[in-house]
């Protein structure tokens, strides 16, 4: 299902590599365009984020009474996406880090997410995104538990993956706590001891915050609401990770993504690179409302493309990457979220047996 | 506002603040992995702690070409000492830039306006943007009041000071405190060049001072027709030199030449010299020629060839760099920049300011450069 990208012919290689010189103008162009608009909307964002992440909190120390449980419960579970999505990811790509504000920074940023930011982007940034839907390479492709291509070997667990899939996604964020330690590369012998333990210790310090945070101090403090303030606070982290799972798994794994082996990815150049990313990733197509909440993650192949340009200017540049697509007679998988979703499960299912 | 008046704000902004601080740590658990300071920053960036900033409150125009700007600096912002630089943030098209000015006014009370006067260079970007562009109700970055370009404390009964163009920018923050001591000031002499009186900072205030001071002799010398100040004309207006301590402000030339005649003199200990800081001009044709980079560090130096990576280049000469996908995308090789400019091999682009974060495995050298590693 992959495209051979070695021992192609010679106009091949010229077609690639014109696509990736205009990609890089594309990409020039938004860096000299990128201004003191875009400085705004990042900042608004963060406003947003957290006007509405004091009201979910103010509203659920009332708890007790219904409609403050939900308005609370809803504004709190907002504000966690915001947070996830359009702040954190992207404030960890890098996206905003030509600001120059130490407050927005890819180095100073932490985030609202078990996993502690260095980790994150230690297994996301470097080895995801460089590595993208290549077989042996990049974990994320199945997360080391699920099986997601015809290349990766079956094992007899795999029968069960369609149930602990459907599991993982209220925990996700324990999910990739658990995968950012890397375990396996530890036991594969390319990970030291010693740092597997301190990126432990630097989860379990995180975790306790977490934790301490939304299931201790804030019930705590709502007093005669504490039991509905836990319960609105386990209801917002459970219906984030359940949209984060959704998002981050139809941006990869709906059925027409493809996936690449180490072999290809020899001697690959910038503009086979750039070919890989828009293969291996999925958009899902929505309102602006939509986009935002996404994290812009909805616009995933530009995402891949792009991955550190600010992330509302990938909906300006979606057309031209596909109109650039259409032009290489390249596949640019799209779709709206109910059926990138049924065709990642699709996936999830055939995988599952041998 | 009377002394009275003052300390009575002093101690009531203290107390806010102490208050503030404590309701800051008692918080901090609810707002992790944020901070509260994130949240009071959001009310006004001047409640920040963590990343300090100050509102204009008033532009005064120096002239044609330079401006006097007042700051009232928030929570964070430590009090300077007379004739300091103060590190300032300017927000530009939303990248911020920093620069340094020195403080024109006289140390006061913690969170009392300070000012600073910027002279806009028309090469540059910053300094333009704060003398003509900037309004009453900005919001600038303040970094901690830095230098020892200072006044000892008691000050010594004889002083000398020298300054040419804005170089008189931290004299005039020295002498607005030696003004308003009592006995005001002790024995004073300035020698100050300008290019003509027009172009003369503080012309006005400068001759009121030396009318009030009956200490303060005031010598001006205009360069369009009398020529530069040398240390043989210094020695000139101030024929006892030798028993003074000097403060000696002004562009590099001047500092040299006043640098060698005192060391001739053995007088090198009672000399205090303070240096313009400049924006970085980028070397002519400097970019097809890569540059040699140090290691500040590890004190290693290399040169880098037009077309190779401070990341590769770094790691051939044997300096561990932090690394990521080396191929500009991960943000995982992060390196401050401390002096000098880097290309963006992907763009062309020069860039580079000090203390601006380089992504090593897309950026060469252009010119020479030193990396904080």
């Amino acid at each position: 299902m992959a495209t051979a990208v070695t021992a192609v012919p010679d106009k091949q290689v010229d077609l690639t590599e014109e696509l990736g010189r205009e990609l890089d103008r594309i990409r020039s162009e938004v860096v000299a365009a990128r201004g003191a608009d875009d400085a705004r909307y990042i900042r608004t964002v963060i406003t947003v984020q957290r006007g509405l992440e004091t009201g979910g909190r103010l509203a659920l120390a009332v708890s007790v009474l219904p409609p403050a449980w939900l308005a609370g419960t809803a504004m709190l579970t907002t504000a966690k996406i915001l947070e996830n999505m359009e702040l954190g990811h992207n404030i960890l790509h890098g996206q905003w880090d030509w600001m120059g504000d130490p407050a927005i920074h890819s180095t100073t940023w932490e985030w609202d997410f078990l996993s502690p930011a260095d980790a994150w982007k230690r297994t996301h940034n470097h080895l995801h995104h460089t590595y993208t839907n290549v077989v042996g390479r990049d974990r994320d492709l199945g997360y080391t538990i699920l099986r997601m291509s015809p290349e990766q070997p079956w094992y007899p667990v795999h029968l069960l993956q369609p149930l602990y899939n459907a599991l993982l996604a209220p925990v996700f964020e324990w999910g990739i706590a658990a995968y950012d330690l890397e375990a396996d590369t530890v036991a594969a012998g390319r990970k030291s001891v010693r740092s597997f333990l301190g990126d432990l210790a630097g989860l379990a310090r995180k975790t306790v915050r977490q934790l301490a945070k939304d299931y201790v101090l804030f019930p705590l403090l709502a007093g005669p609401s504490a039991v509905p303030c836990l319960l609105g606070n386990l209801t917002a982290n459970a219906l984030r990770n359940v949209w984060a799972h959704t998002i981050i798994f139809c941006g990869h794994f709906p059925g027409d993504v493809q996936t690449f082996s180490e072999e290809q990815i020899d001697g690959e150049t910038r503009g086979q690179w750039y070919l890989r990313q828009i293969q291996g990733s999925a958009n899902i197509e929505g309102s602006p409302l939509f986009h935002v909440l996404t994290g812009n993650l909805s616009h995933q192949i530009e995402h891949h493309v792009f991955p550190d340009l600010p992330s509302n200017r990938y909906a300006e540049v979606a057309p031209q990457v596909r109109e650039l697509c259409a032009r290489h007679g390249l596949p640019y998988v799209t779709g709206p979220l109910h059926q990138q979703y049924a065709s990642m499960w699709g996936r999830v299912l055939r995988h599952a047996l041998p | 506002m009377s002394w009275a008046g003052r300390t009575g704000v002093r101690i009531t902004g203290w107390t806010g603040e102490r208050l503030l601080a404590a309701a800051s740590r008692l918080t901090a658990p609810l707002t992790s992995p944020s901070t509260p300071d994130d949240y009071l920053g959001l009310l006004d960036p001047l409640l920040s702690a963590r990343h300090p900033a100050g509102r204009v409150t008033a532009v005064r125009a120096e002239g044609p070409a330079a401006a006097t700007l007042e700051i009232r600096p928030g929570r964070g912002w430590a009090r300077h000492r007379a004739g300091q630089y103060l590190p300032v943030g300017v927000e530009i098209d939303g990248v911020r830039h920093w620069r340094t000015y020195s403080i024109t006014s006289p140390p006061d009370a913690a969170g009392a306006p300070i000012t600073i006067t910027v002279k806009a260079d028309p090469r540059g970007r910053v300094s333009p943007h704060l003398v003509h562009r900037t309004a009453p109700g900005t919001v600038l970055r303040l970094g901690p009041p830095q230098g020892e370009f200072t006044l000892p404390e008691p000050p010594p009964t004889r002083l000398l000071f020298v300054t040419a163009g804005s170089g008189i920018t931290p004299v005039m923050g020295i002498l607005r405190t030696l003004a308003r001591r009592s006995p005001p000031a002790p024995d004073v002499v300035l020698l100050h060049s300008a290019p003509d009186p027009h172009q003369c900072l503080f012309h006005a205030e400068l001759a009121d001072l030396a009318a009030r001071l009956p200490g303060l002799r005031l010598q001006l010398t205009y360069t369009r027709t009398d020529g530069r100040l040398t240390p043989d004309r210094i020695a000139g207006l101030c024929p006892d030199w030798r028993q003074r301590d000097a403060w000696v402000c002004g562009p590099a030339g001047l500092l040299t030449a006043v640098e060698g005649y005192w060391t001739a003199a053995g007088l090198r200990h009672r000399l205090r010299m303070e240096r313009f800081r400049l924006t970085p001009v980028r070397p002519a044709g400097a970019e097809d020629t890569g540059g040699r980079v140090r290691f500040a560090r590890t004190g290693t130096e290399t040169d880098v060839p037009a077309s190779a990576t401070l990341l590769g280049s770094g790691e051939t000469a044997g300096v561990v760099m932090p690394y990521g996908c080396r191929m500009g995308i991960c943000h995982g090789c992060l390196v401050p920049l401390l002096d000098g400019q880097v290309r963006d091999l992907r763009t062309g682009e020069v860039h580079g300011e000090p203390g601006e974060l380089i992504q090593t495995c897309v950026n060469g050298a252009t010119g020479p450069l030193v990396l904080d590693l």
